[in-house]
């Protein structure tokens, strides 16, 4: 833009994602100052498994750091802190004195570990170790990967156990290597990050030893766990050298944190290829009964830990562009709702995308996906509105299970993600949550939260209710439904998603 | 018959031989297929190539066809893709403005509102998508008049309604608007279709430099305007916002 930027002093965020690692410089209002950004390749060794280079992630790191920092025109000076958010549960384990990843990182997608979990149920099942971790054995979190690879590869054990290997998820990584790596590298993780490894005791925020004991994992290896806002130390090198190193977040908990979802019952959802609900339950770890994942939120300082719940969505985004790649019904993504406008309803369709099974609150490995209520009447309109509206009744079904677990009504909805530009699909969402649904001026939350802790952390911003006033609405839809049409078409969609339970027969491998 | 111009024909020829599959061939080969010398055949393939309808692989040095082929098929912008395009940069505007940000199109005789940025105060505010606004008043409709001659032609055509006692009415009057427009890059509308409202709107422009939209920032007159009308740092602001989009649509930089 034309008009000057308030000048420094400066927070850089680096989100350290799936796809990319990027680092965006933020001023005082929360305001983008410059983005560099830099893809990583992904790697698929066999059907179900992905990796990561993380030598290419930590060059790729250093480089988009340098990039927005001479895109800003700035120099360290004028940063006052380092943020850091990074996707969740991705698995690392590296040789500590010189600081070579022993494998590839395994990356939370990757299903490598499932037969693993079903073992490490024993005769307890999936909840063996929700009440201490508030997570269902499932091959997304770290702890599994990281036995996976001990027992994988050739005297890893060994080496482990002598104190000659580290573990990270990616925020250590990044940390590790920004504070000098094998010269000196702070070993550290978040709580946020530490509780996705099911190796966390969500109540005592430390390393559970009888998990630990149970799933083979030696204590050796472990970062020490911090709060999400602090000092954990310096850049030892690079452009921002000197500079204090002052947040991790996971990127969903950062999103929170960036969307400033600070009092209790409020709640953000991310809509991307999946989608992922987050609401802040203060400091209560609430159990989840109705499939939901019991996750800390943030911590900032030595203040008390704040926790969520979370209910992640397998297919939103990714439904679209199947209508768009693999039925080839539109040409963008953003012609959904072109097409979808153009009728007034759904004409009966209802389309449950169970590509993989239900997840939250379901859990259903053996449903498959299902277009419902069909007759010659419907079109390729009507199927494209039911596209949007699953969307939306699955997030009405994530945040009744919130409200069923907290006992907290949803006030309002913030959202974030690139399916918030499409306009039908966020009065949809309104209409069938019977709640206003948000969108903040700043559509890069997840890296902005990362800055706003950071920042808290160095003084930058002297607490929360300042983060709160950089808040600005940027759009809102209040909803229009009428109650009765809204109850009715709830209970079509839920028809609808009891046909796609018990699909696939007991015997049958997944397709 | 009438008669036709050999280089056309030859042109043509020269597509469908590049058309006939996946791929790419040299110079000789396209001279020889066509029975042309190889001076005339590279003269057409240069032309074309100019026009973006046939490209020249820079290791090889062979011809395909060009992306502008491709274009040709699906000249239409989607609305929805225009809004996805858009929302960074409107998001950016509103925030550097302090005001409401609205992105329209030309829709019969009006102008559709197709997204719209609150005005990032914590006041209560109406999502304004879908609505229509007049074409021959506000900032946005006198973009579209000015640039895009189907707008221009309703505009015309249509009642040019006195929502004001400053709404420009008469034709003479309205030309002269639409001149000023066009020789600014820029349209104001102070007081002219809302008492105490003013905007100020610049067009965007698709890859082919067609006019597919406008956006624009609407403020209170008292805070969007000085003595001099609108306030110069807004009005570079709403067109550098119009520049990023058009940019992000293909459109070279102008």
């Amino acid at each position: 833009m034309t008009d000057a930027h308030t000048a420094g002093p400066f927070i850089a965020a680096i989100d350290q994602g799936t796809t990319s690692s990027r680092c965006i410089v933020f001023d005082t209002d929360g305001r983008i100052v410059a983005v560099d950004q830099k893809e990583h390749e992904q790697i698929f060794p066999k059907p179900g498994w992905v990796e990561h280079d993380a030598a290419e992630i930590w060059t790729n790191v250093r480089q988009v750091v340098d990039g927005a920092v001479e895109k800003a025109g700035i120099t360290a000076a004028d940063v006052k802190a380092i943020g850091i958010t990074n996707q969740r549960e991705t698995t690392l384990l590296w040789d500590k004195a010189t600081g070579e990843p022993v494998h590839n990182a395994i990356v939370w997608q990757d299903t490598r570990t499932d037969a693993l979990c079903r073992e490490l149920g024993r005769n307890v099942g999936k909840d063996r170790f929700r009440r201490e971790t508030g997570l269902p054995l499932a091959s997304y979190f770290a702890g599994p990967k990281i036995r996976w690879l001990l027992d994988n590869v050739d005297g890893l054990r060994e080496r482990a156990e002598a104190g000659e290997i580290l573990f990270g998820t990616m925020d250590s990584w990044v940390i590790w290597n920004l504070t000098g790596g094998p010269d000196g590298g702070v070993h550290v993780t978040d709580v946020t990050n530490a509780s996705r490894t099911m190796l966390m005791n969500l109540h005592t925020l430390e390393w559970d030893p009888k998990i630990l004991n149970s799933m083979g994992v030696p204590a050796a290896v472990l970062p020490e766990i911090r709060s999400s806002a602090e000092v954990y130390g310096e850049a030892k090198s690079g452009v921002l050298a000197g500079v204090p190193v002052a947040s991790a977040l996971g990127d969903q908990q950062a999103a929170l944190f960036g969307q400033t979802c600070f009092e209790e019952g409020e709640a953000k959802s991310t809509y991307g290829t999946g989608t992922f609900l987050l609401m802040n339950t203060a400091g209560t770890p609430v159990n989840s009964y109705h499939g939901l994942v019991t996750t800390v939120g943030y911590r900032i300082g030595d203040q008390a830990p704040v926790y969520a719940l979370e209910g992640s969505i397998a297919i939103t985004g990714a439904l679209v562009q199947w209508m768009r790649d693999q039925m080839g019904l539109i040409n963008s993504a953003a012609e959904i709702e072109t097409l979808a406008s153009s009728v007034e309803d759904n004409g009966g369709a209802y389309f449950v995308p169970a590509f993989s099974g239900l997840f939250a609150p379901y859990w259903r490995d053996d449903a498959r996906g299902v277009i419902a209520g069909l007759t010659r009447y419907v079109t390729k309109a009507h199927i494209a509105r039911a596209v949007l509206e699953a969307t939306a009744w699955q997030t009405r079904e994530i945040t009744d299970a919130m409200r069923k677990d907290s006992g907290t009504e949803l006030a309002s909805l913030k959202v974030d993600g690139g399916m918030t530009s499409n306009n039908l699909l966020m009065q949809t969402l309104a209409d069938v949550l019977d709640a206003p649904v948000v969108r903040p001026l700043v559509a890069e939350t997840t890296c902005l939260g990362a800055a706003y802790a950071a920042g808290l952390a160095v003084g930058y911003w002297p607490d929360t209710d300042a983060l709160r006033a950089n808040w600005r609405r940027a759009a809102e839809w209040t909803p229009r439904m009428d109650a009765a049409d809204r109850q009715r078409e709830y209970k079509n969609w839920l028809k609808a998603v009891e046909r796609t339970m018990g699909w696939l027969e007991n015997d049958e491998q997944e397709h | 018959m009438a008669r036709t111009i050999q280089s056309l024909e030859r042109a043509a020829a020269m597509l469908r031989l590049l058309a006939g599959g996946e791929r790419r061939l040299g110079l000789s080969e396209v001279a020889a297929a066509l029975g042309l010398a190889k001076g005339t055949a590279h003269g057409i393939l240069r032309t074309l190539q100019q026009e973006g309808f046939v490209e020249q692989d820079a290791a090889s040095g062979r011809y395909q066809l060009g992306a502008e082929m491709l274009r040709l098929g699906q000249s239409y912008l989607d609305v929805n893709e225009l809004r996805a395009r858009a929302l960074v940069w409107t998001d950016d505007l509103a925030r550097s403005s302090g005001e409401s940000v609205h992105l329209g199109v030309l829709h019969q005789s009006g102008v559709l509102i197709v997204h719209h940025v609150f005005r990032p105060d914590d006041s209560r505010q109406v999502l304004e998508v879908g609505a229509m606004q007049p074409l021959h008043s506000t900032a946005l409709g006198k973009v579209l008049a000015a640039y895009d001659p189907v707008a221009h032609a309703e505009a015309v055509e249509g009642g040019r309604e006195a929502f004001t006692d400053r709404t420009v009415t008469k034709a003479e009057e309205f030309e002269a608007v639409l001149d000023l427009t066009r020789a600014r890059g820029w349209a104001s509308d102070i007081e002219e279709t809302w008492a105490g409202v003013a905007s100020v709107a610049a067009p965007i422009h698709n890859r082919r430099r067609m006019p597919v939209g406008a956006v624009g920032v609407t403020g209170a007159v008292e805070r969007v305007c000085d003595g001099a009308g609108l306030r110069s740092r807004l009005v570079a602001a709403v067109r550098d916002c119009a520049r990023a989009v058009s940019r992000d649509l293909g459109a070279g930089r102008f």
